[in-house]
């Protein structure tokens, strides 16, 4: 709290004394003399210069790879039906949800990066938040495939919107699943909205340091004629700062929505109110775990260490700590209500769960979820260790993913014995869930290749005074 | 293009009577090393009664913005508007088509379950608010504009890299191409040059 006043204090002063420190840092959040030149070219020239590191071309063919698996299993699926899969009664969505809620989860990080640590003034987020952002589009990209192609017949997803039709029959609005398709779209629409209105100052920064004509054609083009007018700034700024504020509740009210398709449901543990905030968190710990998994490997291979350094990633060590612990606790609180309760099938469906048929993948999800990362991540050693944070972060991923497929499965088990089933995946399953990986990977790996990774403009403005910059401003602290 | 040319031409002929001048000219673009001396010349240049004039730098710089005397932006009020006309429609759609479009009795919930309309009506608020906020930046900026008379200047593409640059606009009632020129050589510019249009 005191740290924000002190910002917000600081910006009153007059012009010359600027130069006092913003708040005492131990870590300079850009290392080594930059200035803003050398800053742009750090960035800019990752996409102008076009050399690229082998590992980008590894990490591209592969993304393409797995997304072939994608095209081929769609393909299959349309031709053959949802059959392919290994969905049934009393397991109807199966895959596709675990999936679905996984991949949106994923995508919440960027969000919370962009929007929540602005408006929180933490201003470490600069160097992280247009590729986690980047990353949520992908995300939810991933995540929409899902629901659509479990839809048996997709040509006619758009019978989920309020149309005019001749059958005069219109979406049933007291359903989740009919919030869940306008939260979805709004959660995409405003998050490319936000990306893209951080994008434009950049693009006009690759335009006008772009050597080759095509790219200033191309920046050009999406730069949209920026020209760094203060009028425009000012505009622009009140812009960021509004939408990072309608951001924020947007995370929450989505990844609630996508909690309320299972707590809406009167099944033993998914009838919960425990559901919507559990969620957030674990959207929040598994969308810093793709963050920090991703940072690693690109800041290497891109020699971005001075922009994203071990400092950040202790950091996202930490929030993966803090909401860590809140997963964990949710879990602990439905064991609890379980048992206090009293309720014959909350408590049978939990002994259930932890040790009937599918026991194996609760206890996978408390060993990837909890019990690893969250014992290794107490300590700064492992934090700053990037092969052991690299593997905690892959291990929440996991975790994460297990922890949809145990609330799904837990449908094996209901209220009445003669309503169980079970529920095995098929290779199609596995073939779609793969495949998403890779059209996520495909999309992210382009995005290195022809976007800056980093913003170049907050980056600008993060630089000391001395070295040209804005003194540690964060974008929309002008705003007026 | 020419249009504009044109216009502006008769502008200055008619409007501030000096037409004769420097009829093809966009303004005087100064050039500056930091923001700071680009904030100080700012100031000078309101104080001296300058008005259509702006500030151009590759960050925001908030003095700059200030120093320009441009009233708050308007964004904050379009957006609200934006956000309160999609809750409004989104809570409206949703009445109609649950209770006059396809009325569906759900163990007897009423017709109109305001409640369960709550998520979309928040999602439809955030959608046109952003969506205002977007388009209303656009068009409040005149952007998309690919072609400017700024860009004419090969130096204006620092404007987006590492200089900071204050343009004076002919169309101001106190521009005057030399008495102008001869201001902008005391605010401490690297450069100062006219900006064709």
């Amino acid at each position: 709290m005191a740290t924000a006043e002190d910002t917000l204090v600081h910006n009153r002063r007059p012009p010359g004394m600027h130069d006092l420190p913003l708040e005492p840092e131990m870590h300079p959040l850009v290392r080594n003399k930059h200035d803003l030149v050398s800053v742009g070219d750090a960035i800019g020239n990752v996409v102008l210069a076009g050399k690229h590191p082998k590992a980008w071309w590894v990490g591209f063919l592969a993304g393409l790879a797995l997304l072939q698996i994608l095209a081929i299993s769609v393909l299959y699926l349309f031709y053959m039906g949802t059959g392919i899969w290994g969905i049934n009664v009393p397991v109807a969505w199966g895959f596709a949800i675990i999936n679905f809620v996984w991949w949106i989860g994923i995508g919440h990080a960027g969000t919370l990066i962009s929007a929540v640590l602005l408006l929180m003034h933490q201003k470490w987020r600069t160097s992280i938040n247009r590729f986690s952002e980047a990353m949520t589009i992908f995300a939810v990209m991933c995540a929409g495939i899902f629901p659509l192609i479990h839809m048996g017949r997709p040509w006619f997803f758009y019978w989920l919107y309020p149309f005019p039709n001749v059958a005069g029959v219109f979406p049933q609005f007291r359903s989740p699943l009919a919030w869940d398709v306008f939260a979805v779209t709004t959660y995409f629409t405003v998050s490319l909205v936000f990306w893209y209105i951080g994008l434009v100052p950049d693009l006009a920064a690759l335009r006008d340091q772009a050597a080759k004509r095509w790219q200033k054609i191309v920046y050009g083009v999406l730069a949209l004629g920026w020209r760094g007018s203060g009028i425009h700034w000012q505009r622009y700024e009140k812009v960021y700062l509004i939408l990072g504020g309608l951001s924020t509740p947007l995370v929450l009210s989505v990844h609630t929505v996508v909690s309320f398709d299972f707590a809406v449901a009167i099944v033993p543990l998914w009838h919960a109110t425990i559901f919507p905030p559990f969620f957030v968190a674990g959207a929040i710990y598994s969308g810093f775990a793709m963050v920090v998994a991703l940072a690693i490997p690109v800041r290497k291979w891109y020699g971005l260490e001075d922009f994203i350094s071990d400092h950040h990633l202790d950091i996202c060590g930490k929030v993966m700590l803090a909401t860590g612990f809140l997963v964990t606790y949710g879990y602990f609180s439905e064991f609890w209500m379980a048992w206090y309760s009293h309720s014959l099938y909350e408590w049978g469906t939990t002994l259930e769960r932890m040790f009937g048929p599918y026991g194996w993948s609760y206890w996978c999800l408390i060993f990837f979820n909890c019990a690893f990362p969250l014992t290794l991540l107490w300590f700064r050693r492992f934090r700053t260790n990037m092969i052991w944070l690299e593997l905690i972060c892959i291990s929440a991923l996991i975790g994460m993913w297990f922890e949809r497929y145990v609330i799904v499965v837990t449908l094996t088990r209901d209220q009445v014995p003669s309503s169980w089933g079970r529920y095995s995946p098929t290779i199609w399953d596995y073939a779609t869930m793969i495949g998403s990986l890779g059209l996520f990977l495909t999309l992210f790996f382009l995005f290195l290749r022809y976007l800056p990774m980093i913003s170049i403009t907050e980056m600008r403005e993060l630089l000391p005074k001395k070295q040209g910059g804005g003194g540690g401003h964060s974008i929309m602290e002008n705003a007026p | 293009m020419s249009e504009t040319s044109a216009t502006a031409t008769v502008d200055h002929g008619h409007g501030h009577g000096h037409g004769d001048e420097e009829p093809k000219v966009y303004g005087l673009l100064a050039e500056f090393a930091d923001s700071d001396s680009l904030v100080a010349a700012t100031q000078k240049a309101y104080a001296e009664g300058y008005r259509r004039m702006d500030t151009f730098s590759p960050y925001p710089v908030g003095d700059a913005c200030s120093a320009l005397g441009f009233p708050k932006s308007e964004m904050g009020t379009i957006m609200f508007i934006g956000g309160v006309v999609g809750g409004c429609a989104g809570l409206f759609m949703q009445y109609w088509c649950n209770t006059y479009g396809y009325p569906l009795n759900v163990g007897g919930r009423p017709y109109f379950s305001w409640p369960s309309f709550v998520p979309i009506t928040f999602e439809m608020m955030v959608l046109t608010a952003a969506l205002s906020g977007l388009f209303g930046l656009f068009a409040l900026c005149g952007l998309p504009r690919l072609n400017h008379p700024l860009f004419n200047l090969p130096q204006f593409d620092r404007a987006t890299r590492d200089r900071f640059f204050l343009c004076i606009e002919a169309e101001d009632p106190k521009y005057d191409a030399d008495k102008t020129r001869e201001f902008l050589g005391t605010v401490h510019a690297v450069s100062v040059e006219e900006v064709p249009t």
